[in-house]
């Protein structure tokens, strides 16, 4: 499962290590639950920094890079931390020929990042995701867990100056309050 | 294991029966009932925003109409599906159900008696006002068993399930032995359905006769073919079916403890099955002695971190692990040597909810369903170029023209039928003249094609397939976990020769290269990932050559669908010059008007998205794309 929306990222490597512990510690020190403590870590921290996998590590009594095996051969599982919202385009089968590739292409080139980046202020992350099972509405962008229908590049212009007007708005907020 | 006290966890389980009847049995008898499909499907077309109104609706007029989330009806076309049931009225389905229908269905509906005709998909059963489900084409060819609960009862309500018949096989089942039951599975010639289509009775009897202690039952719920979502549905919509099927397979092989192994992906599915199982422990259908028999088993969730390998059941089993899932050679065969080295069952969703139907209705009667040594019913997805996409359950042996033409209803917008690609990555794309064969485990492989788990993509004159090939292809080169050579370097370099061919950069020699290529990962390939991945090339290459030949040799694309061959060019005879649409539909800014206000494409910044052929009026229809871009004329 992803983080939720607009989660706050950990990155300072104290309370990483912090988190991390409180989240093992729930589980008995056997190497077959390195998965299910990998899924929730990252639920907690919103990603896998090297701090943590470490801490694992340590915890199951297993070698660093065992735990950095199982991180990166799986999907799900990600080095980096996530944006503000997520990007995910469907590539299914359906969605690809219906254009899904066409609206990656759009995504990749208002964001200026590829498949399993975070922009660089953080705003955005974006990735793709195989059939999420709606394919009638293809092709399908996953944003923020809500599948938008038909997404071509106009749309996506057009999702992307939602955020813009909403991380405006977040921000005149902040501007008010101090 | 000796039989426990018949009479005993009868009473016990009657008990349960009753109590879940009094409330679920007879839903609409006595008063309206509102069903809202809220499977994935349903809510990414907004069944929650239909759910939310209903309920607010219902409590601000103080009506004592339950609102029920149910799952997936199938119907994936004309979601939000909404189901009301009046008493002495057949219920009605509505389909592309929003907000403001829903408040309209309250008032007209249920407060006053107009059912909508408007809104209307189909009654449920035979009704003189309205069309009703078994008018429809479709009802001739469907036979809904895996399927039948599914869109019809509360996922998340266990006593649902039961009143209308679930969990009474587990109780016949706990009265039968073990070896009775493995007999009755064999003689019902149930195959497995995650693709293998290995006779599940015999699976269940190598494992039960396996030494080895304890022994361990995994559900593969890792759906990995990225255009299908059977099992998910199942998951989402009748959750205890699996579960169901999930205890007698124990009780049979003599497991005390089991997984399902479940994609993270797949949150919905993974929240209602642990409300499935918490719910079948507090009933003592799950756990210690169930029902108070001498059999325990108990189910743990365990979720899959996306790598469509894990599919495999060695693969499986090494996640299961806490490894990296990297399959494995077989024999041993998990059945044998699986989980932690002892015998493991591994069964497919569907396989397993066809389990219970087996035990309630007899061997006999599953058997006498299907043809051709494929006994029961098929679930597809169908998806693509068809104009009722959603799941499918057809008994096997249906026919593909059956299923694409008479349930499908077809190619949408007139189109014409080119291709059905089935079985997903290991599948492969079969043409019009394979359409009258009928689908079962055997037929299609003579074709080159195999019935998957059940993803079936209908492909219309639009589609490119050297492209589909070529995107299959890319998916199993990219999901390839790497362990063996041929699956590692060969599907690169097939992926290399095809991805060369959509952009018009192949030789006609590639084509024997890649037969060759293509004979040898199947042959040396350690799983079912690297062996059948040049299905897809395959069977293109054999029915559809001619088009390899126009992207190689003419830098054409057929179709019009690649990218590299194809241009967009607005015909300046056609032009409306005080018109422009297309220019501000483009998003990069690559149309703009000449001297004489006809519009021009700089195909330099041209992204070849196709929004300006949408754009265009249909009365003057001036952007057409044309292949090779050669033939865009110069300025
Ligand atoms: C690459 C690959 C992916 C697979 N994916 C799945 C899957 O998603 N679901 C599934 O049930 N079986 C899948 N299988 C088949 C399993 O290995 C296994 O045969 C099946 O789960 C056995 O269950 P059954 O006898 O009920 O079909 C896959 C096999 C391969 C080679
Ligand atoms: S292929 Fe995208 S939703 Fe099915």
């Amino acid at each position: 499962m992803t983080a939720p929306e607009a989660q706050e990222t950990v990155e300072d490597p104290e309370q990483i290590k912090r988190e991390t512990g409180l989240v093992v510690r729930g589980f008995s020190r056997k190497r077959l639950n390195l998965i299910p403590i990998l899924q929730k870590v990252q639920g907690k921290l919103g990603y896998l920094p090297r701090a943590a996998m470490t801490e694992i590590a340590a915890y199951l009594n297993i070698p660093d890079i065992d735990v950095y095996g199982v991180v990166t051969f799986y999907n799900q599982f990600r080095l980096n931390p996530p944006g503000r919202h997520s990007i995910r385009v469907c590539l299914g089968t359906a969605c690809h020929m219906k254009g899904g590739y066409i609206a990656l292409d759009a995504w990749k080139r208002r964001l200026g990042i590829n498949p399993r980046e975070t922009s660089p202020d953080r705003e955005f992350d974006l990735d793709t995701v195989a059939c999420v099972g709606c394919c009638t509405m293809a092709p399908v962008t996953v944003v923020d867990e809500k599948p938008e229908r038909q997404v071509d590049p106009t749309r996506v212009d057009g999702l992307l100056l939602a955020f813009e007007n909403e991380r405006k708005a977040r921000e005149k907020e902040k501007g008010e309050k101090s | 294991m000796k039989k426990a006290e018949p009479a005993a966890v009868a009473a016990a389980f009657n008990e349960i029966k009753k109590k879940a009847g009094a409330r679920w049995g007879n839903l609409w008898q006595d008063r309206p009932v509102i069903l809202v499909g809220a499977a994935t499907c349903g809510r990414a077309a907004g069944a929650i925003e239909v759910l939310d109104t209903f309920k607010a609706e219902i409590k601000n007029r103080n009506l004592d109409v339950p609102v029920i989330e149910v799952g997936c009806m199938g119907h994936c076309y004309a979601e939000p599906l909404v189901i009301i049931g009046k008493p002495g009225q057949p219920p009605v389905c509505y389909n592309h159900v929003n907000p403001v229908i829903a408040e309209r269905l309250v008032k007209e509906y249920l407060l006053g008696d107009n059912p909508s005709p408007e809104f209307v998909l189909a009654a449920l059963e035979p009704s003189e006002a309205l069309p009703s489900f078994q008018d429809f084409p479709r009802a001739q060819y469907e036979r809904k068993i895996i399927l039948k609960n599914c869109g019809h009862i509360d996922p998340t309500r266990i006593e649902h399930y039961i009143a209308g018949g679930g969990y009474a096989a587990l109780v016949k089942a706990l009265q039968m032995s073990p070896e009775e039951i493995i007999e009755e599975v064999k003689k019902s010639g149930l195959r497995g359905r995650g693709g293998a289509g290995f006779p599940t009775g015999n699976k269940w009897q190598l494992c039960r006769n396996a030494r080895g202690r304890p022994r361990y039952m995994v559900c593969n719920a890792d759906e990995g073919d990225p255009g299908a979502f059977m099992d998910r549905a199942i998951l989402e919509s009748d959750p205890h079916s699996v579960i169901e099927g999930m205890i007698i397979a124990a009780r049979a092989i003599g497991s005390r403890y089991g997984y399902i192994y479940v994609r993270a992906e797949y949150p919905l599915a993974v929240e209602r099955l642990d409300i499935a199982l918490r719910q079948a422990r507090r009933k003592k259908l799950l756990g210690n002695r169930i029902l108070g028999s001498d059999f325990s088993f108990d189910i743990s969730l365990f979720q899959g971190s996306g790598a469509f390998v894990c599919g495999e059941e060695t693969a499986l089993i090494a996640s299961l692990e806490g490894r990296a899932g990297m399959p494995h050679h077989r024999p041993p065969y998990p059945a044998i040597q699986g989980l932690h080295g002892k015998p493991t069952l591994v069964n497919n969703v569907k396989t397993l909810a066809s389990v219970r139907h087996i035990i309630n209705n007899g061997a006999d009667w599953f058997a006498g369903i299907g043809a051709n040594g494929s006994s029961g019913t098929a679930v597809f997805a169908l998806a693509g170029k068809v104009v009722n996409t959603g799941l499918v359950e057809v008994p096997m042996g249906t026919t593909l023209r059956q299923i694409i033409f008479d349930v499908g209803s077809g190619i949408p917008k007139g189109k014409k039928f080119k291709a059905v690609q089935i079985g997903g990555p290991s599948g492969g794309c079969l043409p019009e003249s394979a359409l009258d064969l009928p689908v079962d485990f055997d037929s299609l492989r003579g074709a080159g094609a195999m019935m998957g788990s059940g993803g079936m993509v209908v492909l219309d004159e639009d589609d490119c397939m050297v492209e589909i090939a070529r995107y299959f292809l890319e998916f199993t080169q990219k999901e390839s976990c790497g362990k063996c050579t041929f699956c590692r370097l060969g599907t690169k370099q097939m992926l290399e020769v095809l991805t060369e061919f959509t952009r018009g950069e192949g030789k006609i020699e590639d084509l024997d290269n890649l037969y060759k290529l293509a004979g040898e990962i199947q042959a040396g390939s350690l799983c079912g990932l690297g062996r059948t991945a040049p299905n897809p090339v395959l069977t293109t290459l054999r029915y559809f050559r001619d088009e390899y030949r126009a992207h190689i040799e003419l830098g054409r694309c057929p179709a019009l669908m690649c990218m590299h061959l194809i241009a967009y060019y607005i015909l300046p005879h056609k032009c409306e010059r005080s018109c422009d649409a297309c220019v501000g539909s483009c998003s990069v800014e690559a149309i703009s008007p000449n001297k004489k206000r006809i519009k021009v494409i700089d195909q330099e910044k041209c992204v070849k998205c196709g929004k300006c052929l949408e754009a265009c009026p249909f009365q003057y229809n001036a952007v057409v794309k044309l292949t090779p871009p050669s033939e865009v004329p110069a300025r």
